[in-house]
């Protein structure tokens, strides 16, 4: 019987000696050329950028808080954070799995077209704000202004939802658990579909999130901003 | 772009960290501006209970401090205890704080007030925020709490007088990161009622607008709320008073504020990387005050009212 041992190989990265500029200079060039499929990146302190424009199948380990834009414009790559994030995480992410393990500033995963997001604790405001098909589960909160004008993908939170949650909504679905503090312009309280069932607990086994989907409640569209109306007078 | 930075320390016998860890978290937001900076920090009160205080700023630095405090000394016939740094000066007079304002204003109109208290001290600059900080031995500071500005300028010139924090009356001191877009109506509606102006900045005429509210009888929470009424604009608020750190952020939180608390502090910043380096900091409740949250951190009763 054959077996194939892959022994992966690894590299790590200390921020504190060579700062975030080089280190994305490395994953975006050097790293195919090493065959380096792990990379642990140390003393990230809430640096800025780091791990931004990934375009690779390997993993890179954050062993501690980051600052913006961590795993921006990821493509492929599986990034983590041990520790938690500031603004703007996996903004515009294209695909692989952004995971912050702790809590996460504002706007993380906004304007993302594919891929996962997952807040282990709290995300701050306008979390998924014009989502364009990535999806998002967050363990915690999500803040006010969530999923802005989001326009494909889902937004999965497992506690309470903020002020003016789905504002301007386009045909991502939200997904809450817990209390929703307001709704926003258009959005509303749908039914839960077997279908719906099944996205929230294939999205909730992903993330690593154990909770029975019956609790979730269904946040879309009402599909009433999408054409003007004259006799509205502004009010929808 | 500004950063904000505000440090309270809860334990009268660790305030010896004030000025260290302070002055570290402003240059960790030295990347949130570059042009200037500022900082006030709440040191020792002034016992005597008509004596005040001075941060006084002498632009052109060749003003000779020691004839400066003699000449107010031999004027008041009280006694005036002073310390410098260039440019900058804390003056003391043990006597009537009046008569010794007077005589600065009619002997010495080259001199600027930077604040007057029972404990503020003031220190501003333009330059880079770790230059300002070593200039004027920010880590040296030993006091309750801080306050501190990193600046980029948006929207007025680059100059001492622009950079934060700004004060108005007695050891009440503002900072901001944002921008405001009513401040020329505030400054008229203020002029109005008397108020003189230092500068077109629109930090000030918040800092003005929100002075006049507490003369007016409001507290601290009180002026703050009248302000999301007054205030139109983006902005995340650090203000200090003899006892009080506040902490606010506009209607839609447009500009960020990091908060991280354990036994020995509070700690305010406008990015994590700037508390990154504090003792204890993986131990410390770390969160985002939301849009219109108001924080009030006493330093006698150091439980925040939110």
């Amino acid at each position: 019987m054959e077996q194939e041992v892959r022994s992966r190989k690894a590299l790590e990265w200390d921020l504190g000696k060579s700062p975030v500029r080089a280190l994305n200079n490395y994953l975006h060039h050097g790293l195919a050329e090493d065959g380096v499929e792990e990379v642990r990146v140390l003393n990230p302190d809430g640096a800025h950028h780091i791990a931004v424009g990934m375009d690779a199948p390997v993993r890179v380990d954050i062993m501690g808080n980051a600052g913006y834009y961590v795993g921006g414009m990821n493509k492929q790559a599986e990034v983590t954070v041990h520790g938690s994030a500031g603004w703007s995480v996996a903004e515009n992410i294209m695909s692989g799995v952004v995971r912050i393990e702790g809590y996460v500033s504002e706007c993380a995963g906004a304007s993302g077209h594919g891929g996962l997001v997952v807040v282990e604790k709290d995300a701050s405001s306008r979390c998924g704000i014009s989502m364009k098909g990535n999806d998002i589960v967050v363990g915690g909160d999500v803040g006010h202004f969530s999923a802005f004008m989001a326009q494909k993908g889902h937004l999965v939170v497992c506690g309470n939802a903020g002020d003016g949650l789905g504002d301007s909504l386009y045909e991502a679905i939200i997904y809450v658990r817990g209390e929703i503090k307001s709704l926003g312009a258009d959005a509303q309280e749908e039914p839960m579909t077997d279908e719906d069932h099944t996205t929230v607990a294939s999205l909730l086994e992903r993330a690593g999130f154990d909770h029975p989907t019956e609790k979730f409640k269904r946040v879309a569209s009402a599909r009433n901003l999408y054409h003007w109306n004259s006799e509205h007078d502004q009010e929808y | 772009m500004c950063g904000i930075v505000g440090l309270l320390i809860k334990d009268p016998d660790k305030r010896e960290m004030l000025g260290r860890l302070g002055t570290e978290m402003l240059e960790g937001m030295a990347t949130r501006g570059r042009d200037s900076a500022g900082l006030a920090a709440y040191t020792d009160e002034v016992e005597e209970e008509d004596a005040r205080k001075f941060s006084l700023y002498a632009p052109n630095g060749d003003l000779d401090w020691r004839a400066f405090a003699d000449g107010m000394q031999e004027h008041l016939d009280r006694e005036v205890t002073f310390e410098t740094n260039g440019n900058h000066a804390v003056v003391v007079p043990h006597g009537s704080a009046d008569a010794a304002w007077r005589w600065v204003v009619e002997e010495h109109p080259e001199v600027s007030l930077l604040s007057v208290g029972r404990s503020i001290e003031v220190y501003k600059d333009i330059g880079h925020p770790a230059d300002i900080a070593k200039r004027y031995g920010f880590r040296d500071l030993v006091g309750s709490h801080v306050v501190a500005h990193t600046r980029m300028a948006t929207e007025s010139a680059v100059t001492w007088a622009h950079a934060h924090p700004f004060t108005v009356g007695e050891d009440f001191c503002l900072i901001h990161n944002g921008s405001l877009s009513n401040p020329n109506n505030l400054r008229r509606m203020l002029q109005r009622r008397g108020m003189h102006f230092d500068t077109d900045n629109d930090t000030e005429a918040a800092a003005r607008f929100l002075e006049w509210r507490l003369r007016e009888g409001d507290d601290l929470e009180g002026a703050i709320e009248a302000g999301f009424e007054e205030l139109d604009g983006f902005y995340t608020f650090l203000i200090g008073t003899k006892d009080e750190l506040a902490l606010v952020r506009d209607p839609f939180a447009c500009k960020p504020a990091v908060v991280a608390e354990t036994d020995d502090y509070v700690a305010i910043s406008s990015e994590f990387r700037s508390l990154a380096y504090l003792p204890g900091i993986n131990d410390a409740d770390v969160f985002e005050p939301g849009p219109e949250e108001i924080f009030v951190w006493n330093k006698k009763s150091v439980a925040a009212k939110r």
